[in-house]
Formats: C-alpha cells, sequence, structure tokens
C-alpha cells in the first residue's frame, strides 16, 4: 500500500465524511416523505469501484443501513457487468430486498462515479419511499406470504443513461405506487443528493488528486480494520451463545428460535446463527444482506467509535445457515424484518454480555410495533394512520436504560399526537409511561410506554405488526427481563387480546372504541439485590413502579426499605 | 451626564463590559471574572470599574447566561405540572429520541419529576372543539398538591391548547387565585403552536427558570437603582433582539442563547459598516467552535434549540452552528492511528497543559503555543506565563511519538486537522445551504478566533477575514447594537384555499399590537419600528415547512393581510427556491403565522472605534519573534494591534497582539487597518 501521512489522511477522512452527510442533509431538507424528511430514514455513502466496499457513509442516516448498502451496490456492479455499457452519468435504482437487503419500501439509487474517463468509486442513495402498491397501504403487511404481497418488486435497472432520464421507467414507478407525487419528490431528492455527492467529490479531487484520494481511501479502511482487531484483542478469547425467540410469523402461530454461537478467538471474531429456525411463510424473513448488516449495528453499538467503513467487518465472520429465517430466498415475505433484526441484536448482545459484561447494555424493548389504523371519513375521503411506537432501553453498565426510546437500528422520531389527532379522526386518551413494565436489575431497564387510542369516526381496521407478545426483552448479568409488549382492542362486548399476540390483521373498530398498545421496558442490568434501596424507593415515589413489585423483586418491605 | 450607554455580556468565565460615551464616541472596555452563583456581583464589579457615578448611564443591555446555566446544570426552581388527563408523561417521553446513535447509552431526568406532573380530566380536539371541559375542582385540588410539594411555579400544559386555549385559561385563572406568586403559565400562552412535546418542554422550561431568572433580575435591578442608576435596562434575548426585564421574566426562556446571539448581531452589524453584507462568523471557546452565517446583513434565526438532551426549547434564536473543536480540545491518537480533535476538551479550566492547572493531555492551544503562535510570557486573562515545555512534552507523548512526528510536526498536524474540521463548520453554513463561500468575509471573535482566521481563508475560500476592533468583547458590544424584537406564533393548520384572509388579518393584526405594546411599555428610543410576517407552509401530506414571508402593508396600525393568490405566489417562489421544482398537483397548506414586531434602536457609529490620528506603525512595532509555519521557523514581527493606525499594510507572518486576543497573518496573506479600527486579512496575492 502506498504511503499517506498522518495529517492529509485525518483532513481527507473529515472531508470525506463530510461530503457523505451532505448528501444525507440535501435528501432530509428536500424529500417529500415525513419518514425521510423527519424519521431520517435514508442513507448515503462511497462504495469501493470493485468490490462494492462501504468507504464512508454518512453519520446522520438510519443505523441498519450502514451495514446494508455494500450490498446493494454489489448488486448493481454485478448487473453492470452483464450489462456491459456502464457509463458517466448512469444511475440504477431498485427497491429487491433480496439481493439489496432490509425491505422493499427501501428504494436504492447507485451511480457510477468517472473521474479522467476512468471508474473511480460509486455513490449510492437509499431512502424510505412511502407506498409501493402491494397489498396494504405502506406495505407493511403482516399476512404478505411473499415479496408480491408486500410491494411491487423493481430488480436494477437503469433510470438514467449517460445523463439521460429513461421516462419509461419512471412511468411504472409511478403507475405502481398509491403515491405518485410522494414517489416523484423523493426521487428528486436522491438524485439531487447523488448530484451533490459528484460536485463535491470533483472538488476533492481537483484538490488533493486521484492517487492522495485513493491512498487515503485505502489506507481507512485498513485503519478500520485495525482499530476493529484492537477492540476484538481486548475481549477475552472464549465461546458464549445465546438464543431468544420471535412470537410467531403471523401466518401459524409457532415461535421461532433465533440463535447464536459468538466466538472471539485473539482478533477475530466469529457469529455463527446455526440452530435458527428455518424460513417461514409470513413476512419475519430477512435477506443474507440484512443478517451481515444487522451484525455490524450490534458491533458498532458496542464499539461506539468504529467508522462506517468495511475494514471493521474484515476480522468478523457472519455464518448464517442456508435456507434460514436470516437468509431467505425471493420471493419469501421480509416485510417485518426489523422485528428479526432487533432479535438478532438482542442475541448478540446476551451472548457478549457473557464475555464483557461492563461494554454491553441489556435488550431494549425489541419492537418497532407498526400500527395501522385505516377507514373512510364522513364523506367517503379514505385515511390511514401508520406509526411505530417506542419502548424502554436496557439498563446499563453506568445506569438505568432510558424511558421510551427508540429502537437500536433506527433513529426515526415519533410523531406528536396533536400532529396524528390533526390528520386523522382519533384521539389519544392515553400516551404515558407504563408502570412496571421495566426489567429489574442494579441498573433497571427504562419504561415502555402506553398509548391508547379512541376512534372518532364511524369505523376503521386495525392492523398492527409487532413482537415480544410472548417472549419478554432479557436482563443482562444477571438483570430480570423486561415486560412483553400487550396489545388489546375494544368491541362490542369489552376488551379483547389477539390470537397471535402481536400481530393482528384488519380487527374493526366502531366510533368510541379503543385499541391499546402497552409495550416492553428494557432488561435490567445486573441483580437486582444489588440495586440502591434509594433508588428502588424513588422509583415508587414517581410511580415508575408499584409497592407490591418492589416487594417481589427487589426484595424491600412494604414501607420500600431494603432488607 | 446622563450620556452613557452600557453592554454588559455575562460568559462561562469573564463578564465584559463595553461602555460608550455618546457624546464623545469614546469606548472603553472591561473583563472582568464572572461571579457565581450570583452573576450580579461580577456585573456591578464590571461597571464600576469604568463607571463612577452609575446616574451618569443613560441604558444597560444585558446579556446573560443566568438563565442557560441554571438549565444545564438543573438548577432551576420546584416546578409543577397540571397535565391533561392521560398525557402527563409527554415531557418525559420526548419524541422518542435517543442522546446518541451508537452505543444505547446515557438518560434523560425531566426537569419536573412524574410525582410533580398531576393530571385533571380535561381534553380539546384538534379541531379546538372541547370535548371535556375542565374540571376546576380538580384543578383546585393539584394546585394545592404542588404547592404542598413545595412547587414554586406552575405550568400547565393541555393538549391541543393551540387550537383552542380555553380549558388552559379556564385552568390557569384558578391557579393564579391560589398561586403566592407569578410563575404561573399555561402552553398556549407560551407558545401557541401544534407539537405538543416542544410546546409542553418550552413551557415547563421557562417555569423552571422563572423564579431564578426573576429574582436575578430583581436583585440586580434593585443593586443598579441603589447605586444610583435611573436609566433603561434590557435583557438580549436568543433571538438576537432585546426585551424589557418585565418580558423576561415573564419570559426567561428567551434568553437561553442571549451572549452567542449578541456577538453575532454586533458581528453583522460590524462587518456590514465595513461594507460587507455577507459574513461568517467564528467564535473560538475552550470547547467549541460556533459558527454563524449573516447574508445581507441578517443573520439566520433557526426556530428551536436543545440545551442538552430532551430539553427543547422551540423560540425563534440566532442559527449557531456548533462543533467540538475549541482551544481546549484535546488531540489524540486513536487504536488504527488516526490523530482526532475533540470531543473531549479540557475547557478553560485546568485547560491546556501549558496553564499548569493539572491537564496533561494536549490541546490545540498547546500546539498554538509550542508553534511560538501566542506569546507564553503574557497570555490572555489570569496566569503569569505559560509552560511551553509541558506543552511540548504532551504533544510528543500523545500525538509525536504514535505518529513517528517530531514535536513540532506533530503541532503542525494537531493544527491542520483543528483548522480542517473548524473549515468543516464553515463549509456546513455556507456550501451546504447554497451560499458560495468566495461572497463572504470571516469574522473571527471571542479569544482564539483571530488564531485560525488565515487558516479559513485558505481552506474554504472565503474572500477576506474582518478583525473587528475587541474581538473579545464582541457580545458585550452587540447588546448595545441589537433592535427591540418580539416574535409571535400561532398554529392555523388549514389548507390555503379554507384561509380566510380576514382571519388571517385579525390574527396578524393582535400580533402587531401586542407587539407594539411592548415596545411602547419598554419606554426604550427607536429610531423607527417595523415587522416581519411568514407562514410556515407546505404541500399536504409533508410535514416539515418552508418559511414563506409573505407582503403586508401597515398604515397607521392597521395592516391589510396578504390575499390567497398573493400567498399561493409567495409559497411558490420560497418553495421554487428552496427545491428547485414545485409539486403540480400538490394542495397547498398553512401550518403555522409567524410574526416580529421590531423596535430599531439608535445605533452608534463604529468609526470612533478608529485608532487615534497619531498612531505610527514604529510606534506599534513592539518586537521580533520566531513563529514556526509548516516545516520552518520564521522570524515574525509582533505588533500591538490597537496602536496600528488606519490603511498601514502588513504583510505575513506577523501577529498582532492585544489585551484580548492574538491575531495571526500567515505568510501569504497581507492585514490592513479599516477606517473603524478593523484588521482585514486578505490573501497577499
Amino acid at each position: 500500500m502506498a504511503e499517506i501521512d498522518p495529517i492529509t489522511l485525518a483532513v481527507l477522512a473529515g472531508r470525506m465524511e463530510q461530503i457523505a452527510d451532505e448528501m444525507d442533509a440535501t435528501l432530509f431538507r428536500s424529500a417529500f416523505n415525513p419518514i425521510i424528511a423527519e424519521a431520517h430514514d435514508a442513507s448515503h455513502g462511497l462504495y469501493d469501484a470493485v468490490t462494492g466496499d462501504t468507504l464512508v457513509q454518512g453519520k446522520s442516516g438510519l443505523p441498519i443501513f450502514v451495514g446494508v448498502m455494500a450490498f446493494a451496490v454489489k448488486a448493481v456492479i454485478d448487473r453492470a457487468a452483464a450489462d456491459g455499457d456502464l457509463r458517466d452519468g448512469d444511475i440504477y435504482i431498485f427497491n429487491d430486498a433480496h439481493i439489496g437487503g432490509t425491505h422493499l419500501n427501501d428504494m436504492r439509487l447507485v451511480r457510477p462515479y468517472f473521474r479522467d474517463g476512468k471508474l473511480f468509486c460509486y455513490l449510492a442513495s437509499v431512502g424510505h419511499w412511502h407506498d409501493l402498491g402491494g397489498g396494504v397501504p405502506g406495505n407493511y403487511n403482516p399476512a404478505a406470504t411473499d415479496a408480491f404481497q408486500e410491494a411491487f418488486v423493481l430488480p436494477p435497472v437503469r433510470l438514467v443513461r449517460a445523463g439521460l432520464m429513461q421516462t419509461d421507467i419512471l412511468d411504472i414507478l409511478k403507475r405502481n405506487t398509491r403515491l405518485p407525487q410522494s414517489a416523484v419528490g423523493d426521487l428528486n431528492g436522491q438524485l439531487g443528493a447523488l448530484d451533490l455527492g459528484v460536485l463535491r467529490l470533483d472538488d476533492l479531487l481537483d484538490e488533493y488528486g486521484v492517487d492522495t484520494v485513493s491512498t487515503a481511501l485505502k489506507a481507512l479502511g485498513h485503519r478500520a480494520e485495525t482499530l476493529m482487531r484492537s477492540e476484538l484483542e481486548a475481549m477475552p478469547n472464549g465461546v458464549w451463545e445465546a438464543e431468544d425467540f420471535l412470537d410467531n410469523d403471523g401466518i401459524t402461530d409457532t415461535e421461532l428460535r433465533i440463535r447464536v454461537r459468538l466466538e472471539i478467538s485473539d482478533d477475530r471474531m466469529v457469529l455463527d446463527f446455526d440452530g435458527t429456525a428455518t424460513a417461514t411463510d409470513g413476512p419475519v424473513n430477512i435477506a443474507l444482506p440484512t443478517a451481515v448488516a444487522t451484525a455490524y449495528v450490534a458491533i458498532k453499538h458496542i464499539f461506539p467509535a468504529l467508522p462506517a467503513n468495511a475494514g471493521v467487518m474484515r476480522p468478523v465472520e457472519v455464518r448464517v445457515p442456508e435456507g434460514s429465517l436470516l437468509s431467505a430466498d425471493f420471493p419469501a415475505p421480509v416485510g417485518g424484518y426489523t422485528e428479526t433484526i432487533l432479535r438478532m441484536i438482542d442475541v448478540i448482545f446476551s451472548a457478549a454480555s457473557k464475555a464483557v459484561p461492563d461494554r454491553i447494555v441489556a435488550n431494549a424493548y425489541g419492537t418497532i410495533n407498526a400500527l395501522s389504523l385505516a377507514g373512510k371519513r364522513g364523506d367517503g375521503r379514505p385515511w390511514v394512520m401508520f406509526s411505530f411506537f417506542g419502548g424502554g432501553h436496557g439498563g446499563t453498565p453506568e445506569g438505568d436504560g432510558l424511558n421510551h426510546g427508540n429502537a437500536p437500528i433506527s433513529t426515526a422520531t415519533i410523531p406528536p399526537l396533536e400532529i396524528l389527532e390533526a390528520a386523522y379522526p382519533i384521539l389519544f386518551r392515553q400516551w404515558a409511561l407504563r408502570p412496571n413494565s421495566a426489567g429489574a436489575g442494579r441498573h433497571r431497564g427504562g419504561l415502555g410506554a402506553v398509548y391508547e387510542i379512541e376512534l372518532l369516526e364511524e369505523n376503521a381496521r386495525v392492523f398492527l405488526f409487532g413482537e415480544r407478545g410472548r417472549f419478554a426483552p432479557k436482563g443482562v448479568v444477571g438483570g430480570h427481563s423486561a415486560a412483553m409488549n400487550i396489545f388489546s382492542f375494544e368491541q362490542d362486548d369489552g376488551w379483547k387480546e389477539p390470537p397471535m399476540a402481536s400481530k393482528m390483521l384488519g380487527i374493526s373498530l366502531k366510533r368510541g372504541q379503543s385499541i391499546r398498545l402497552e409495550t416492553p421496558g428494557g432488561g435490567g442490568y445486573g441483580p437486582p439485590e444489588e440495586r440502591n434501596a434509594v433508588l428502588v424507593q424513588r422509583d415508587i415515589d414517581q410511580g415508575y413502579l408499584t409497592e407490591d413489585l418492589a416487594a417481589k423483586t427487589y426484595q424491600t418491605s412494604a414501607k420500600g426499605h431494603a432488607t | 451626564m446622563t450620556q452613557k450607554f452600557v453592554g454588559v455580556d455575562v460568559g462561562g468565565t469573564f463578564t465584559d463590559v463595553f461602555v460608550l460615551d455618546q457624546p464623545s464616541g469614546v469606548a472603553s472596555v472591561a473583563k472582568v471574572p464572572t461571579t457565581r452563583p450570583d452573576q450580579s456581583v461580577g456585573l456591578l464589579a464590571g461597571i464600576n470599574a469604568q463607571i463612577d457615578d452609575l446616574s451618569d448611564i443613560a441604558g444597560i443591555v444585558h446579556g446573560t447566561t443566568a438563565g442557560t446555566n441554571a438549565l444545564l446544570e438543573r438548577k432551576g426552581a420546584p416546578v409543577g405540572v397540571i397535565a391533561t388527563e392521560g398525557l402527563r408523561d409527554v415531557l418525559e417521553m420526548r419524541r422518542r429520541d435517543r442522546p446518541h446513535t451508537w452505543g444505547l447509552r446515557g438518560n434523560f431526568e425531566p426537569v419536573v419529576p412524574r410525582a410533580r406532573r398531576l393530571e385533571v380530566p380535561e381534553r380539546t380536539l384538534a379541531s379546538g372543539e372541547i370535548r371535556i371541559p375542565v374540571d376546576l375542582g380538580a384543578v383546585r385540588a393539584a394546585t394545592q398538591q404542588l404547592l404542598d410539594q413545595g412547587c414554586q411555579a406552575v405550568a400547565i400544559l393541555f393538549a391541543n391548547a393551540y387550537a383552542n386555549p380555553a380549558n388552559e385559561a379556564a385552568a390557569a385563572q384558578v391557579v393564579r387565585d391560589i398561586w403566592p406568586n407569578d410563575h404561573v403559565a399555561t402552553s398556549a400562552e407560551i407558545l401557541p403552536e401544534i407539537r405538543e412535546f416542544e410546546r409542553f418542554s418550552t413551557t415547563a422550561l421557562n417555569a423552571y427558570l422563572q423564579p431564578e431568572v426573576a429574582g436575578y433580575l430583581d436583585r440586580l435591578e434593585t443593586a443598579l437603582h441603589g447605586e444610583g442608576f435611573g436609566g433603561e435596562f434590557l435583557i438580549v434575548q436568543s433571538n438576537g433582539g432585546v426585551m424589557s426585564v418585565d418580558t423576561a421574566c415573564r419570559l426567561p426562556i428567551r434568553t437561553a442563547l442571549s451572549g452567542p446571539a449578541a456577538g453575532v448581531i454586533a458581528a453583522s452589524y460590524i462587518a456590514e459598516t465595513a461594507g460587507f453584507a455577507d459574513v461568517i462568523t467564528g467564535d473560538v471557546g475552550g470547547t467549541s467552535f460556533d459558527v454563524s452565517l449573516v447574508a445581507g446583513g441578517q443573520p439566520g434565526q433557526s426556530p428551536q434549540t436543545s440545551i442538552d438532551f430532551g430539553m427543547v426549547v422551540r423560540s425563534p434564536m440566532i442559527e449557531i452552528e456548533t462543533i467540538g473543536a475549541g482551544g481546549g480540545s484535546i488531540a489524540w491518537v486513536d487504536r488504527g492511528g488516526l490523530l482526532n480533535i475533540g470531543p473531549e476538551s479540557a475547557g478553560s479550566d485546568p485547560g491546556p497543559v501549558a496553564y499548569g492547572r493539572g491537564n496533561d493531555r494536549p490541546t490545540v492551544t498547546d500546539a498554538n503555543i509550542v508553534l511560538g503562535r501566542i506569546d507564553p510570557e503574557n497570555p490572555i486573562g489570569e496566569m503569569n506565563r505559560l509552560d511551553v515545555e509541558a506543552a511540548g512534552r504532551a504533544i510528543d507523548t500523545y500525538v509525536g511519538t504514535p505518529l513517528g512526528l517530531d514535536r513540532l510536526a506533530a503541532a503542525e498536524a494537531i493544527l491542520r486537522v483543528a483548522n480542517s474540521r473548524m473549515a468543516g463548520a464553515v463549509r456546513l453554513v455556507s456550501i451546504e445551504r447554497g451560499f458560495n463561500p468566495k461572497r463572504f468575509a470571516f469574522m473571527p471573535f471571542g479569544g482564539g478566533g483571530a488564531l485560525h482566521a488565515s487558516a479559513m481563508l485558505k481552506e474554504v475560500g472565503l474572500a477576506r477575514a474582518i478583525v473587528p476592533r475587541y474581538p473579545g468583547v464582541t457580545s458585550a458590544m452587540g447588546c448595545l447594537i441589537a433592535d427591540m424584537r418580539q416574535d409571535f406564533v400561532q398554529t392555523l393548520n388549514v389548507g390555503l384555499e379554507a384561509l380566510a384572509p380576514a382571519r388571517l388579518g385579525d390574527l396578524m393584526q393582535k400580533h402587531l399590537q401586542d407587539g407594539i405594546a411592548l415596545l411602547n411599555a419598554s419606554q426604550a428610543p427607536f429610531e423607527a419600528r417595523s415587522q416581519v410576517f411568514e407562514l410556515d407552509m407546505a404541500y399536504l401530506g409533508q410535514t416539515h415547512t418552508v418559511a414563506v414571508p409573505v407582503p403586508v402593508a401597515v398604515q397607521d396600525g392597521r395592516l391589510v393581510p396578504p390575499d390567497q393568490s398573493q400567498i399561493a405566489a409567495a409559497f411558490d417562489n420560497t418553495y421554487r427556491a428552496s427545491f428547485g421544482r414545485l409539486l403540480d398537483e400538490g394542495q397547498r397548506r398553512v401550518m403555522n403565522l409567524r410574526s416580529a414586531v421590531i423596535g430599531h434602536r439608535p445605533k452608534f457609529d463604529l468609526s470612533t472605534l478608529a485608532p487615534p490620528a497619531d498612531a505610527t506603525l514604529e510606534h506599534a512595532l513592539k518586537s521580533t519573534r520566531a513563529v514556526h509555519f509548516g516545516t520552518s521557523w520564521q522570524d515574525t514581527n509582533i505588533y500591538a494591534r490597537l496602536d496600528l493606525p488606519v490603511d498601514v499594510h502588513i504583510d505575513g507572518p506577523a501577529i498582532l497582539e492585544q489585551p484580548d486576543t492574538t491575531i495571526l497573518v500567515e505568510p501569504g496573506m497581507k492585514a490592513r487597518i479599516d477606517n473603524f479600527g478593523n484588521v482585514l486579512i486578505e490573501s497577499a496575492t
């Protein structure tokens, strides 16, 4: 490898990160749909010209994309090789999750970057589009048994050829979404972000030259690898295992095992998911790229200072058994991928907590609870409210877990209830912390939430895609599990719970009836007996914990004093 | 003679005082240590250092960090909340975010603990319709309970109060009858804007500050009057405008970032007077680098900020980008062999290694010291001399050895990486927002900025740097330049076609009248008054809005609101300018009305700051010192900056020293003094 002085390297590292960050910022500002604009469900970066490996990625995009984008770029590299005529100004587009990871809502744009007539790297942009056809508006179809019921599937095709937009492809896209205006708005935003990346890269190469920048990119990969190896060397050698379960796949009510074997030997790590359930009919499958990206997300949560660079994964081997839930083949449905990868992160944390207990946090609430309510207004206009809900984070070596946080794979915030009430005929009777939901521990988990929603119009149907209805988020290092997810709904003859616990397809609701979502807290860290009695009493005083439960889990007397 | 005007900025370390003697135009400055916990002691000391008889003072304008500190150190008053049944936890649940993207660590303690958040039956719908009238008996009981719990302030936080404040108002009346002080506020009084968490948070934080800030301002005013002061007393807001003490006691949350805002206001005025309406300001502090962009003389405004994780304040404020690269930021090499600057910082205490106060890890300032850019014998502030050797050893240990560089190369490396990060922040506010940096001047203020000004020109391609006459007291000076400004907001949330011009007109009229009443009540003199109206708008289905300035004619206090077609045209212009194209079938929506009523205060003549006519270059030359640039030491002239005459040209390398800052003119740059005493630095070629 050519040498580069450490100062230029540090300066270039910052400059290149800024290019990716600026691409993120451009799309957030210009996207039409709020899932990108507000929840930042998008990502951008620079990728290797030959392998598609991540070179630099923006810091503000969604965490799960940090690992998954390289697969999208590789898919385009393969496609372009088959096409055989890649040119400057080409842009490929696709959403096929089986080759690009995550789910079909994520529209990926990949653009080769040429310098002096030679391919230098790829730029890519991914963003969550609001709707891409399929069986359910917004594409979270808990009853899908194949990809076609989830959404329109687009393989990598060239949307732009040498700078010329292929309007026939655009027409196909617009005809396959319920929200063409939103789709075109988001597409324009993504194209704008790629344009900007090209401009900034031009400037950078003008200033530093191709050789220096190429050398820096290689050095940064090498540095990321060195960093990761040194982190692994600081861990003890050994083998640790953990398993957990998904409630069901939404079609058949059978639990699904996810199992990991974590092995550290010197500066290498193996994550082996042998023993995980086989691929299933319902949409909790994930494609192989998603599984590998998830391993990266878990690792980066354990070592937050690692850069978003493929070098990090060189000392890590992710083994996923063929035909399993974690490497489902096309056209298996993958719309509920979030639930499965959250469970993967949970088992990786649980296994790692046995190796390095002072670096690992307990399990977070472990489900995104995708809830949609749909109906017609008095004047016949249809409405669909779709949102994700929060829960507690795990207790940490340093302190209690966060109350009502977002999922570890996401940075999305929840819309304000006033925005939801202004847009849809609903009312939140409750939007509150859920007492007794935290896993007990020396440092308890964060609290989950209770959301109770009343329908203000005549009729509506309710869909829920959740998890953790049967298997609670776990504590680590002796901490206890948190409360499970409970979904209930009101009918003429009283409150009910769905047969599939955390998943519900199209129950009917009348005006004045409510639904209630009680989300899990986070698992506890360390044995509850070691919890400071003052903190137990504070939790009772603040109404986070009832005296009964405190007496049971913390062995306190009825007055709340430690025995 | 009551002709003196005083600007006072109380910062974390120093209290800066800027005194302007209006008839003579003579300015003087003082820097005294900030006193804790009562800042008024230091403030009076600062004023007394300049002025013997406080009855000579016609006006005092004060930028205060009392509120910011109380928020950051969690030293506000015990507050109680009365909330809609089922919704008392909104404050604690935030918008379901987390402190850091990676690591899943960190927690949040709301300023009002759960046991002091009580619920009462009441409910208003998004339409404004009252579904459940507020249960006043329950409000009474809750009020008593909060009193018993020792609360000193109450925030009433009801859902959808932006759409109809009636339930909140009825509850407030009951609370005010019982409550022993004035510290009672409803969310709609503080911020009648949709989004309950942001509104509730702003209201609760305001209540949290009210006893603290009101007490502080009361003590201060009493002390000032006790010493004979009888002039106007005004407080700087985060939006860069000033307000009366009464308004500040009612809305202390508006002081949250008042110090930095005043600095940007001063910078903008100084630059415009010097002929540069487009300027990027950069304040290098101990732990951070704060950057703002002023285009066409107008500083950018942002609608909200977070004081800390989960502590959201929604109130217009001067937009300031902050990165963790200040003089005290620590340089370190990670396990992958990459040199990093910050975010860890030694701050101003213990400060850089060279201060000898216990920090042994090298900072950006240590690199400047080792390279001869700061005079070790005459540092700024209280120190006697700096320990250059200790700074050098720290650089060797933590940067030089791991990277295989000698001491000087390692120090140069620290500065290059630090400058590159600062340049990144300057690019962020300019290039990323579509502004060409070549149009902009860079104005460093604060103590450390002028050391890095030349580097900003080289790295970003800015046209020139302007170093104001007194960069260390820019915020204090800004206090005297700021206009009085009152901001108002009201959520409308309707399609444009459903927005009746008469309704919009009534709201605008109300904002205008409330604003004028506040201007009048302050009894401050104004040269002119103006008002700005904006609508936050979007297409139906979008939740992010653009701020659309709308034309409004005002005659004799009555205004003529825009009609729908004027608003549509204004939206199309703004939207096209922001995103390049319109959406053909999009339905336009109006989310909020934002109004600002501004009283323009008399400005002082900056040419009074010009150097004395008898100043000469020879006189200003103090010495010559070896300073390291790139790979070699160069003999560098050291000048007393305040003694440099107008129009003199100085070629780099040169160092211009003054009590509150050090200005570095790098090789290849040249400096000039303009008619206002500013130093202009440009490329020599």
